[in-house]
This record gives structure tokens, C-alpha cells and sequence, in this order.
């Protein structure tokens, strides 16, 4: 059935304008919207602000859906709790997981310690948290990877601090609000850390591709040594994040390194922790690089 | 005196008898879905991948599509802002495809005024693809030829979802239209 025809205006002067202030209209949107656009392709961080505000804004609607995310995953565990062995199998899966990033982790801070040792005589301490926070959100329907944290400014946290979770390294802080932050995933295609594997001095960046696993890419070209199973770490070049957190485990091997699979799916995180940057006080020395590094996103 | 029969004095939005639209509600409740389905991105779903279908969009195809002419036309500039400020795409994405989506669907209707499930349904199908793959033209996420397949799934469950929004969105419409506002 054809709707009433409200569109056309016929010789009706004042419905004739109408229509043509309607396109007008909204051409002049679109008109505009590829002007922000242009901008803020060219200048990502000019809306910084305004967009940190609007999270801000809706905070407590995510805080609800993360509280309620855990609190629903309590009720589905009770549940779950009348088929025993299929839930404690699952549990113990997940402690194996965990045990094997720890021991990754182990041996490349045993690896760390020794080469620091020999170098230095230096023993890194444990690192002080900035805080720990809840993921929020995440842009589910955009091709770019960001997520949104519970915590702020207010908790102390900064642009480009690490944020880890108990099973290896989630991102880090791209921008922030007063209560919350946005936060680059590892599989954004714009992130890229420093990593060495987690057994030798191997090192590689691990790139981000948008699908959930990471591109490992080595520096040193020629005969590809890595292996399927191979863990990588942060190895700490560039000073944003410490040396041996676990990034990815390799799973597929290419031309110039591996496809690597994320250690710590942030789909799976409930909790995670803001961490400070590595060598916080080297680099604000050298502003310069990081404002380049930050705007280059 | 003529009497009303009693069926007559109520209808499928409420009683007749001193009740009356509210103005607020049935101008407002599409820009509040609208608004709302863009904040999708703040649902607890940490996703490794593109895969929720772009929910703001989808309500504002379907509500243009169910009362053309409720929204006006420049609608896709506040509801493209909004949508921005949450989707993660770089401001100024939204607003230019909301506002040329409302002047395309404008002239399509120009041309095909008729309503159908299948021709609406065949409208969605053909402006969610250029909608999600010019959004991630424009995101400044480097995504080569070789990583287009990650769309898909997306591009196929917002086409599969959209008759569920539409159906949504006609519930929305009767409950816009219900009489709680009280005369006299």
C-alpha cells in the first residue's frame, strides 16, 4: 500500500519550500559530517574531549551491565553448580591456562632477572598498580577495536598506561574521561607493542588485526625460527610496558614471522589492571616521541 | 442521545474517554530508541571482532521506514553525532552516513512509494552493506582486502536481524501512540 502522498507538494507553495528546506536540510548535514569527518581522520585527537565527556555521561549504564554481567555469570554458576563435573572440568581448564601463561611468564622473568643481573646487577621490584577497574563496553559494531574502562582520571589514570589482565597484557589507555577511559585493544589495527619470545631474545612486534589474533612480525629477517606454541612477552623496548607480560601465543606460521593467537581474550576479563607506564619519568623527558606516537592514531 | 457502543470507546491505544496522545511520547520515542540502540557499544560484550550489528542504524532505517516523515530530514545529523560519540568511529562518520541514508530513502521513496515486508527487507539489505563497509572505510582501521571476510559476519547477522528491529520498531509504534496524556 503507498503511503499518504504527504511528499508531494504539488502546487502548494508553502509545502514546496518544506521539501526543499527538508533537503537543504539534511544535505547541509551530510555536508557537515564529511567536514568533522575529514577533521577527525586528520586530527584524531580533536573530539577527544567531547567524546570522554559522552562516556562519561553514560558510565553508570555500562557499570550496570558489567555488574550485572558478573552477577548473571553468579546465577548461571549456581546453575551450573548441579552439573558438577562439567563445570569443575571447565574450571580446571581455565587454571591450566593460566598456570601455562604463568609459567611462560616465569621463565621469561627468570630470563630478564639473569640478563639484568649480568648486566646491571638490577632486580626490577613489583609493580605498584595504578588501580583495577572493570571493562566496561567495547565498540562491537565498529571495525575499530576500542574498549571502555571504569576508571578515570578521578583513580588516576593516564593516556598510554598498560592495562593487563591475570592472563597477560589487554591494551592500553588511549584517552581519558574523569570516571572513564578509552582503551586501545591489542587487536586494534593501530596498536603495535614490542614483544621478544618468551624463551629467547627473538623480538618481533605484534600487530593488531582486527579479528581477535595478533600479527607477529620479526625484526631480524631470514630464517623464520619460530615454532606453533611459541609464547611471546612484552620485551619493554619503548618504554610503555613492562618487560615480560604475556601477549600472544603463536599459532600459525608466515613468511616474515606468525599469526599469533591473544593470551588474554578481553572477552573473558571481568577485572583488569591499569598499570604505570614502564619508564614513565624517561619518556616524559622525551615528550616529543610520545605526542608523534600518540597522534600518529 | 446517541450512545457509543462500549467497544467504541477504546481502541488498540487506549481508552478514548478522556485520555489523549502525549506529544512528548510519539515525537519522542524514535529519537529515544534511536539513541538508545546506539549505545550498544556500552552493553558488556568486550567483542575480539566486529560482530554486533550496528543497532542504531538498523532502528533509524526502520522507523523511517514505518512512519516516513516522523523523523525529519535532518535527523541524521543529532542521531549520527550521538551514535559517534559511542561507536568508535571517528566523528563525523555517522553524521554523513545518517544524513545521506535520510536523502536516499527519501528519493527511493520518491520513485517506490509501495510498502511491502520484502521490499523493506530488500531496501535494509541493500543499505546495511554500504553502511557497515563505508564505516570501516572511514574508521582509519587498516584493513586490507585480504581482512574483508571480517565483515561478513556482521554484514550478515544485521541483515537477518533487521526484520526482527522492524518488528520491534512496530511495537515501539503502538506504544508511541498510546493514550496516557489526561483531558479535561
Amino acid at each position: 500500500m503507498a503511503p499518504p502522498s504527504a511528499k508531494r507538494s504539488g502546487s502548494n507553495k508553502k509545502a514546496q519550500l518544506g521539501l526543499f528546506a527538508g533537503y537543504l536540510a539534511a544535505g547541509l548535514g551530510a555536508t557537515l559530517g564529511a567536514l568533522l569527518l575529514a577533521i577527525s581522520l586528520w586530527r584524531p585527537e580533536t573530539f577527544n574531549g567531547l567524546r570522554s565527556m559522552a562516556s562519561d555521561a553514560a558510565a553508570p549504564v555500562g557499570e550496570v551491565g558489567a555488574a550485572s554481567r558478573v552477577g548473571s555469570r553468579n546465577f548461571f554458576e549456581a546453575i551450573a553448580g548441579y552439573y558438577d563435573a562439567g563445570s569443575k572440568n571447565a574450571e580446571l581448564e581455565e587454571e591450566i591456562r593460566i598456570a601455562r601463561v604463568r609459567l611462560a611468564e616465569a621463565r621469561a622473568l627468570e630470563q630478564e632477572n639473569e640478563r639484568l643481573r649480568a648486566v646491571l646487577e638490577l632486580a626490577e621490584g613489583d609493580i605498584e598498580p595504578v588501580t583495577t577497574a572493570r571493562l566496561i563496553g567495547s565498540t562491537s559494531s565498529s571495525a575499530r577495536r576500542f574498549a571502555y574502562l571504569s576508571a578515570g582520571s578521578r583513580d588516576g589514570v593516564e593516556t598510554g598506561m598498560p592495562v593487563t589482565s591475570p592472563l597477560g597484557l589487554v591494551g592500553r589507555v588511549l584517552e581519558v574521561g574523569r570516571s572513564t577511559a578509552r582503551v586501545l585493544l591489542l587487536t586494534d589495527t593501530d596498536s603495535v607493542v614490542p614483544v621478544r619470545r618468551a624463551t629467547d631474545n627473538t623480538v618481533a612486534f605484534a600487530e593488531g588485526r582486527a579479528d581477535g589474533s595478533l600479527r607477529i612480525r620479526l625484526i631480524n629477517l631470514g630464517v623464520n625460527p619460530l615454532k606453533e606454541g611459541d609464547i611471546f612477552v612484552t620485551s619493554g623496548a619503548g618504554g610503555l610496558f613492562h618487560p615480560g607480560t604475556a601477549v600472544a601465543m603463536v599459532t600459525e606460521i608466515t613468511d616474515d614471522g606468525a599469526i599469533g593467537q591473544l593470551l588474554s581474550n578481553p572477552a573473558a576479563t571481568d577485572v583488569v589492571i591499569v598499570k604505570p607506564i614502564w619508564q614513565g619519568d624517561v619518556l616524559s623527558e622525551m615528550e616529543e616521541p610520545l605526542e608523534t606516537e600518540q597522534t600518529e592514531e | 442521545m446517541e450512545r457509543l457502543a462500549t467497544n467504541a470507546r477504546r481502541d488498540a491505544y487506549g481508552s478514548k474517554i478522556n485520555r489523549d496522545h502525549s506529544p512528548v511520547l510519539a515525537y519522542g520515542l524514535p529519537w529515544l530508541t534511536i539513541m538508545l540502540g546506539s549505545l550498544t557499544p556500552l552493553l558488556p560484550v568486550i567483542a575480539p571482532a566486529p560482530i554486533l550489528p550496528p543497532l542504531g542504524y538498523l532502528l533509524l532505517l526502520a522507523w523511517r521506514m514505518l512512519r516516513p516523515g516522523l523523523l525529519p530530514m535532518w535527523a541524521g545529523l543529532p542521531l549520527g553525532l550521538f551514535n559517534d560519540l559511542y561507536s568508535g568511529q571517528p566523528i563525523g562518520s555517522g553524521i554523513l552516513l545518517f544524513s545521506v541514508t535520510m536523502i536516499a530513502l527519501e528519493l527511493l521513496e520518491l520513485r517506490f512509494p509501495w510498502r511491502s515486508f520484502w521490499q523493506d527487507w530488500l531496501v535494509a539489505a541493500l543499505f546495511i552493506p554500504v553502511f557497515l563497509l563505508a564505516s570501516a572505510l572511514f574508521s582509519g582501521a587498516s584493513i586490507g582486502l585480504g581482512q574483508a571476510p571480517l565483515l561478513i559476519p556482521q554484514l550478515l547477522l544485521s541483515v537477518i536481524a533487521f526484520p526482527i528491529v522492524a518488528k520491534m520498531v512496530s511495537l515501539f509504534d503502538r506504544m508511541r501512540l498510546t493514550r496516557v496524556r489526561r483531558i479535561g
